[in-house]
């Protein structure tokens, strides 16, 4: 019984420290439609950047968190740049980004797939030492206060001109260069803050669990739009911009949540990624399947009359 | 107001699906014109305002607002200039979005975007009376998404929207055209009225001769890319609409083959 519970504190720390970059998937998938698979890259990119600073480097854990979020904002910006100025397809210009960063990251760790963090001091082991908490709940404590930041921080920038004309940008493209919008300039910014967050969330992550990987971001994307669809499911979709993105971190932490328990329920932690596509492909065929099954419904032979 | 000359566009160029669009369009606007086109299938009326709106770039010639080359400025610089209402009423809103974020999008058409409030209180009432003057309801409905409202709705808010912010020129094309008749004659009255109040500048596309002849002060009528006639004052308010086709089998040397236009009488 410990045990368990044990794991599931470890559980939703990991999934609100995954939740930072689930908010950052949520920006472009939900609010500018944009698939962006920059994220898998983005992710490690931060794990690794945070994890080189923090142990090569002696650089204090606090400013490689920043440094590991600005190294993602610049990810971002390539791919929205390849996307915006370039006109290559989102998904495309994400996945070149993604595959370029695969090789940068291991060039950042300095050749090495794996840098533990072991014996350096962290944000969150800190944090532990200083408050006699557990790893977990160290996890939790950090992980909740960048949420609640992050969260606040959106619930204005998307209230703002410059953030209300990236949501239009998302809804409606045509109308927004209609009333004297940089539609590339949107998408760009979009991109951006997107991969910054995740970059962020890759680095606490790196932190947390003590180790920086150059594999650490594979699969992110699919755990970011599980999460979102997750959350949408729990909260409903029609909510305050505010539940919104709290359900995308709560979603976050029950994907985190559900996987520790099938997990101790003896699944293969390999099967997990693809227990997390079929999650999302359902939740992407449900709504299409739903409305082909309308249509079909509705169709009459004799036309609109009622019968 | 509004000097295009020479303008040319020829779409997909150099490939089987080449497509000359326009073929060299000259228009003269004044203050205050109010100028409906009409013309069939594929004469080039989208395409003339799509050049103006900066949509596409055109291959040749010039466009001139108060004396600004806006030529090769794009769309959504333009937008300073220019308002306008697609045929499309999807196209117009934005769907997820409050009726009272829309109008806080098109309230900030033509100014710099900081990091300000999207919308702030002290323009709420602006709005409220704005869409009270619709006639529509809409004043009581400004939180409700702009996804619930009908085609028409949606048309008269976009209407709005384009005149929020005093347009230098005004875009109409076939705005009305997806619109049931009655719901279209509404929407037309309404354009009728924001262009006479706020003494606009307007282009609007119909394929309803009858109120080609009987809305605004000028009537141009377009085929193959140009600009075939072009009446305006005493004349214009005589034009019958068997003029009007007189006029099209003369100058093209065509039937007037539009189902479309016919029974837009
Ligand atoms: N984006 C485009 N790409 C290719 N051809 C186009 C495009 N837009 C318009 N055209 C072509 O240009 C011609 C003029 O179209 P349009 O201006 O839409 O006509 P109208 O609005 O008068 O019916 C048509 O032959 C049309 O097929
Ligand atoms: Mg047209």
């Amino acid at each position: 019984m410990n045990g368990l519970l044990a794991s599931l504190q470890g559980a939703v720390a990991q999934g609100i420290l995954w939740g930072i970059m689930v908010l950052g998937v949520y920006i472009t998938f939900r609010l500018m439609d944009i698939a962006d698979l920059t994220v898998d890259g983005s992710f490690a990119l931060g794990a690794c950047v945070c994890a080189v600073l923090v142990v090569n480097k002696q650089v204090n854990p606090v400013i490689a968190l920043f440094a590991a979020m600005a190294a993602g904002l610049v990810a971002g910006a390539v791919t929205g740049l390849l996307h915006t100025i370039f006109e290559i397809p989102a998904i495309l210009a994400g996945i070149l980004t993604q595959i370029s960063l695969w090789s940068i990251n291991l060039r950042i760790m300095g050749g090495k797939s794996n840098l533990p963090l072991l014996k350096t001091e962290t944000l969150i082991s800190g944090l532990s030492d200083a408050l006699g908490l557990t790893q977990a709940q160290a996890s939790m404590i950090v992980g909740i206060i960048v949420a609640i930041i992050v969260i606040v921080f959106l619930y204005w920038f998307f209230g703002t001109e410059i953030g209300s004309a990236m949501r239009a940008t998302g809804n409606n493209e045509d109308m927004v260069r209609a009333l004297g919008v940089n539609t590339k300039m949107t998408k760009l910014l979009s991109l951006t803050l997107s991969n910054g967050l995740v970059g962020l969330s890759g680095a606490l992550v790196c932190q947390s669990q003590k180790y920086g990987d150059v594999g650490s971001g594979t699969g992110a994307i699919v755990i970011g739009l599980a999460a979102i669809v997750i959350g949408e499911v729990l909260m409903g979709r029609l909510t305050p911009f505010y539940w919104k993105l709290t359900s995308v971190v709560a979603g976050s932490v029950i994907y985190f949540v559900i996987r520790a328990l099938v997990l101790r329920m003896g699944m293969n932690a390999n099967d997990m990624k693809l227990l997390s596509a079929i999650i999302v492909a359902l939740a992407l065929c449900i709504p299409v399947a739903v409305s082909k099954y309308r249509l079909k419904k509705e169709y009459s032979e004799g036309g609109e009359e009622e019968c | 107001m509004l000097t295009i000359s020479n303008v040319k566009k020829t779409f997909n160029k150099g490939t089987v699906n080449e497509k000359k669009a326009l073929n060299g369009i000259n228009l003269h606007l004044d203050e205050g014109d109010f100028v409906t086109i009409i013309g069939g299938n594929g004469a080039g009326k989208s395409t003339m305002l799509n050049m103006i709106a900066g949509v596409y770039p055109i291959d040749s010639g010039k466009i001139v607002i108060d004396g600004i080359n806006i030529s090769r400025e794009p769309e959504y610089k333009r937008a300073k200039y220019i308002g306008r209402v697609f045929q499309d009423p999807m196209r117009g809103t934005a769907a997820n979005m409050e009726i009272q974020e829309n109008l806080a999008m098109a309230f900030r058409r033509g100014r710099i975007r900081g990091l300000g409030w999207g919308i702030k209180s002290s323009e709420k009432d602006y709005y409220r009376e704005a869409l009270a003057q619709l006639g529509l309801g809409l004043q009581t409905r400004m939180t409700s998404k702009v996804g619930l409202l009908s085609g028409g709705q949606r048309q008269a808010l976009t209407l709005l929207m384009a005149t929020l912010q005093k347009p230098r020129l005004l875009l109409l094309d076939e705005h009305t055209a997806a619109l049931d008749p009655k719901t279209a004659k509404k929407v037309l009255e309404l354009t009728e009225k924001i262009v006479d109040e706020q003494n606009l500048t307007a282009m609007m596309v119909t394929h309803n001769m009858k109120d080609a002849i009987q809305i605004g002060n000028r009537l141009i009528m377009m085929h193959e890319g140009r600009i075939i006639y072009d009446v305006s004052g005493e004349e214009k308010k005589k034009l019958q609409v068997e003029d009007l086709l007189e006029r099209f089998e003369t100058a093209s040397g065509e039937e007037f083959a539009n189902d479309r236009m016919m029974l837009g009488q």
